[in-house]
């Protein structure tokens, strides 16, 4: 790992003021993702400011028809929050599975987002709720804010304070999981809103997405036979030694077939 | 350029000069010479870095030391009592053969503790799905599941 500085600041406005003057800084989470990349000199971020000391991040808001997870709560605190399994089950399951027991306690949901990793847990859910990514600058709807590989709408120096998601009237989240590493080799979330229905994909492509004729079929009907035939287009689909862009995109159908039917439940 | 880092370690306050990319494993092992915490993979998989930092089993591997600035951070050597009686997890993995090499074991245990005291009664499934970050190149995991079942079991009986 290079040398940097490391900033502990007591506020998000402190924070923002750190990172806003250095596009070579970097926001630390739990640093389950950027402590490895660092190791590796993929990343070389003069200076480190960790979050983790801010208590106005951390927390779970469970009112007026939302949950409101702040930015730096830990999966593990997600994944066994009472409030979370009442309000939206699929959050907390989805949560619960993340990396395994150790990576849970330290990984928050601003940095997994915040990193858009295409194999993450985390965006299906927030795409799929149609969450709002709510910053120290303002408020980013889901559908607006995952746009590429490791690339969000987030602005430089920009910091995610919290998530909001809407409970939905049903969802569930399935996962083919990597065996090794527990990254989503496709994860789909399914979710009934009060706005239709969702369907988000994880690991399949770049970034995560939605999947618009899957949402039509269960619109019409909330069924796994909807999804069943609904294939996705292989094209733009991720391809590396675990899985092929073809494989990915029938592994969608799957998934979204499951994860309906445990909506279900 | 250094910093100065304070937490405590197996009970005891400690405070170290170090660089501020100084990892957590780094400042226990190399700064306070408690080597029975291993590195293994250095990549955040293989959990032989397993620690405990307040409360909660964390990868000292893939956290900065002046992430556990003032936590409460406990390693394998905390794990037996003074006079050296094997903690009822460690006694399990020595009767179940639970090792071979022994590489992996500090990690696995202070996971299973860690584990066993958050879920008194957990089936042997789940005990599966909490090893999820500890890996073990020898055993093929069948003993230590079942050291671990019989360490919870006799955690349970020693309350």
């Amino acid at each position: 790992m290079h040398a940097f500085k490391y900033h502990r600041p007591g506020s998000v406005k402190d924070a923002a003021a750190l990172v806003g003057k250095n596009a070579d800084a970097k926001l630390l989470g739990g640093g389950q993702t950027l402590v490895q990349t660092m190791k590796l000199r993929l990343a070389s971020p003069t200076d480190v400011v960790d979050l983790g000391t801010i208590k106005e991040l951390a927390g779970i808001k469970v009112a007026g028809g939302t949950v409101e997870v702040g930015a730096m709560t830990r999966h593990a605190a997600v994944a066994g929050s009472a409030e979370v399994k009442k309000a939206i089950p699929a959050l907390a399951a989805l949560a619960g599975m993340i990396g395994d027991r150790q990576v849970r306690e330290m990984g928050t949901i601003g940095g997994s987002i915040a990193n858009s990793d295409p194999a993450a847990d985390y965006p299906a859910a927030v795409l799929g709720l149609g969450a709002t990514i709510i910053t120290d600058k303002r408020k980013i709807e889901a559908d607006k804010f995952f746009t590429g590989m490791f690339e969000t709408a987030l602005q430089p120096g920009e910091i995610i304070t919290a998530v909001s998601f809407p409970v939905p009237k049903r969802a569930a989240y399935m996962k083919f999981k990597n065996p090794a590493s527990r990254f989503a080799i496709v994860g789909v979330f399914v979710a009934e809103t009060g706005n239709g229905i969702r369907v988000a994909v994880t690991g399949a492509g770049p970034n995560a997405f939605r999947v618009p004729e899957m949402e039509k079929a269960l619109g019409a009907k909330f069924a796994p036979e909807s999804v069943a035939k609904v294939k996705v287009k292989a094209d733009d689909l991720n391809s590396d030694l675990h899985a092929s862009a073809e494989y990915r995109a029938h592994l969608v159908t799957v998934m979204a077939k499951r994860a309906v039917e445990a909506a279900m439940k | 350029m250094s910093v100065k880092v304070s937490m405590k370690v197996n009970g005891k306050p400690v405070s170290a000069e170090v660089e501020e990319r100084t990892l957590l494993v780094t400042l226990i092992r190399e700064h306070l010479r408690l080597t029975g915490t291993h590195v293994g993979c250095d990549t955040a998989q293989c959990g032989a870095c397993t620690v405990q930092m307040n409360g909660n089993v964390v990868k000292s591997c893939s956290m900065l030391a002046m992430q556990a600035e003032g936590a409460d951070v406990r390693t394998i050597e905390s794990v037996a009592a003074a006079d050296g009686t094997l903690h009822p997890m460690q006694a399990a993995f020595k009767e179940h053969h639970g090792l071979q090499c022994g590489f992996c074991t500090p990690g696995m245990v202070m996971n299973a503790i860690d584990f066993a005291k958050k879920n008194p009664g957990a089936s042997e499934h789940e005990v599966r799905e909490a090893l999820e970050g500890n890996l073990c190149r020898c055993t093929g995991y069948h003993n230590i599941v079942k050291a671990i079942m019989a360490g919870s079991k006799a955690m349970a009986g020693a309350k």
